[in-house]
């Protein structure tokens, strides 16, 4: 499934750095997002559009990821050629990003039977 | 404990106006603040400032002030805003000026200065961080501002200011300064002052916090956009927060708008930089309380740097652009092939770019091309897109899209060109100490 089904997100712009926001509708999701929405992941997921380092920043006291992509603006918001200079849209990339259903799937354990927990949608 | 209650008349400069409105009207406020200055606006507003001394503040600044001043008189409501971009002293003697016409003299106006630092970094030739000093930058530059803290502010305040008009301010101060001056917080309170941060994070870009910018149909539903309230900050003494809005406007805050706004533009949650704090928003605490009410606690905060973030906006180079659209059978192919064209066009006639983009919007133009959907779109319109050194060199890249028309693929439609200069912004760091800003409190 995609991530927009267990996740919201809006994206921020400093100079030529982007920080897109992953919100877990549910908190009860949120170890889910910890596992499976890695810096390295999004890195590969923004191939073409980042050209620096991807981090990320853990905040499990609001059930959310914050990431910080450098060199993701093209030059900048006020220079940039780009038709989406602020990187607004980058956003609704992020949610495209394919998550599996089951937590234990993605790490090599037995898959467990247990079906995630109800989305709030 | 006592609460102050903090409107949020406006997240950018060319905001809506009625909501602000709503809010002094209906919000039971003690304070309505604007926050409407964007990273480049002030360097366009000095632009301004060149040509006409007595301009280079918020172009809705009069509008905005015919449109609350009466209510705020009133409703016994204090107005902050940093609309004062390049020129504060000017905007605080319109905003006097309309005072007087609307029979409100008397009305106490203070405009805060000091953050135009451009002296200083010609001075010592500050570098900023896209490589480039001042010094090289030669004559391009046009504004250095730093973002100065609540200080100046909070004693505008103090001697009995009912509006204070700033230029740069940290975005978050103009609604913490309120906080301090009502609270009396000491200015080494940090976690008092991290809080302060976090309330003005959360109320600083209006709309944003309360269902704005949120909606996504089927999934994220909110409820009459058009009328989309504005936020209000209830700030306790100890500065936690209910985040509301008017009953009745449109809008919800939620705990998702509020996580939502609570990330935005943060990197490091930890370390959230501004003038007067480090602010901590790791520990921070989101939880609904009632309809439309959102209690926000567990701000931090940590010592200030010392150092100030500076602006710089320099002339950085001109860009000329030209769109046309194509539909139905083919559209994709005649597009692709228009482009072609324009490429060629751009080199046989020898027009002299630094940086060309070709976009193809509905297809390739914000993420890639690798991202589409298979299968043509019905409708497609290219966007050319370049950089070169002078204004007339980059009205050549948007000629050569419009001639399109007469030249180019079949049923080319909607062509439209432009070409603008560049006013860019690069930053730098600045030792607090050689920011001095003054204030100027004058009746209407």
């Amino acid at each position: 499934m995609k991530l927009r089904e267990i996740a919201h997100s809006r994206t921020g712009d400093k100079g030529n750095i982007s920080n897109i926001s992953v919100i877990a509708f549910d908190e009860r999701d949120y170890p889910k997002l910890v596992e499976q929405v890695t810096s390295e992941r999004v890195a590969e997921h923004f191939l073409g559009i980042v050209t620096g380092p991807v981090t990320r920043y853990e905040m499990p006291n609001v059930g959310a990821l914050n990431f910080v992509l450098e060199g993701a603006l093209s030059g900048g918001v006020t220079r940039a050629l780009t038709l989406d200079a602020h990187g607004k849209s980058l956003s609704s990339l992020m949610l495209e990003l394919e998550v599996q259903q089951s937590r234990a799937a993605t790490n090599g354990r037995t898959v467990s039977n247990k079906t995630d927990v109800a989305l709030h949608n | 404990m006592r609460t102050i209650r903090i409107g949020s008349g406006a997240g950018y400069s060319g905001d809506r106006i009625e909501p602000a409105v709503e809010l002094a009207e209906k919000g039971e406020l003690d304070y309505l603040v604007f926050e409407c200055l964007a990273e480049r606006t002030i360097a366009l507003a000095q632009q301004v400032k060149l040509k006409d001394p007595s301009a280079g503040y918020d172009p809705l600044l009069a509008a905005r002030m015919r449109a609350v001043l009466p209510i705020c008189v009133k409703n016994k409501i204090k107005i902050v805003t940093n609309m004062g971009a390049a020129n504060p002293l000017a905007a605080a003697e319109a905003t006097r000026k309309i005072a007087r016409e609307l029979g409100l003299s008397g009305l106490e106006v203070a405009a805060v200065t000091g953050d135009d630092v451009l002296d200083y970094l010609r001075e010592h030739d500050v570098a900023l961080d896209n490589g480039e000093t001042i010094a090289s930058l030669g004559n391009r530059v046009v504004s250095a501002n730093a973002y100065i803290g609540v200080r100046p502010i909070v004693e505008a305040l103090s001697r009995g200011a009912d509006v204070v008009i700033t230029g740069r301010a940290g975005d978050p101060a103009i609604f913490m300064a309120p906080l301090i001056r009502e609270f009396a917080w000491a200015l080494d309170d940090w976690t008092k002052l991290g809080r302060g941060t976090l309330v003005g994070h959360l109320l600083e870009c209006a709309g944003q916090v309360t269902g704005g910018y949120f909606a996504d149909p089927g999934v994220k539903d909110v409820a009459d956009l058009a009328r989309l309230g504005f936020p209000i900050g209830e700030v306790s003494e100890d500065g936690e927060l209910v985040v509301t809005k008017v009953a009745g406007s449109g809008g919800q805050v939620t705990a998702r708008t509020v996580k939502e706004q609570l990330l935005y533009e943060i990197h490091d949650p930890r370390r959230y930089f501004q003038p007067d704090v480090v602010a901590d928003f790791s520990q921070v605490r989101v939880e609904e309380v009632g309809p439309d009410r959102v209690r926000v606690s567990g701000g931090r905060g940590a010592p200030k740097t010392g150092l100030l973030k500076t602006s710089v906006g320099y002339i950085d180079s001109y860009v000329g652009e030209g769109q046309i659209s194509y539909a139905g059978p083919n559209a994709l192919a005649r597009a692709r092939l228009a482009i072609e064209i324009v490429r060629e066009r751009l080199q046989l006639t020898g027009v002299e770019t630094t940086e060309m983009r070709f976009d193809l919007i509905g297809v390739d133009s914000l993420h890639g091309p690798a991202r589409s959907r298979d299968g043509d779109p019905y409708e497609v319109r290219i966007r050319v897109v370049g950089r070169a050194d002078s204004l007339d060199e980059a009205r050549r890249i948007g000629n050569e899209v419009e001639t399109l028309y007469t030249n180019g693929p079949a049923a080319g439609g909607g062509a439209w060109k432009s070409a603008r200069e560049i006013v860019a912004v690069a930053s730098a760091l600045i030792p607090e100490s050689a920011v001095h800003t003054a204030v100027s409190v004058e009746e209407a």
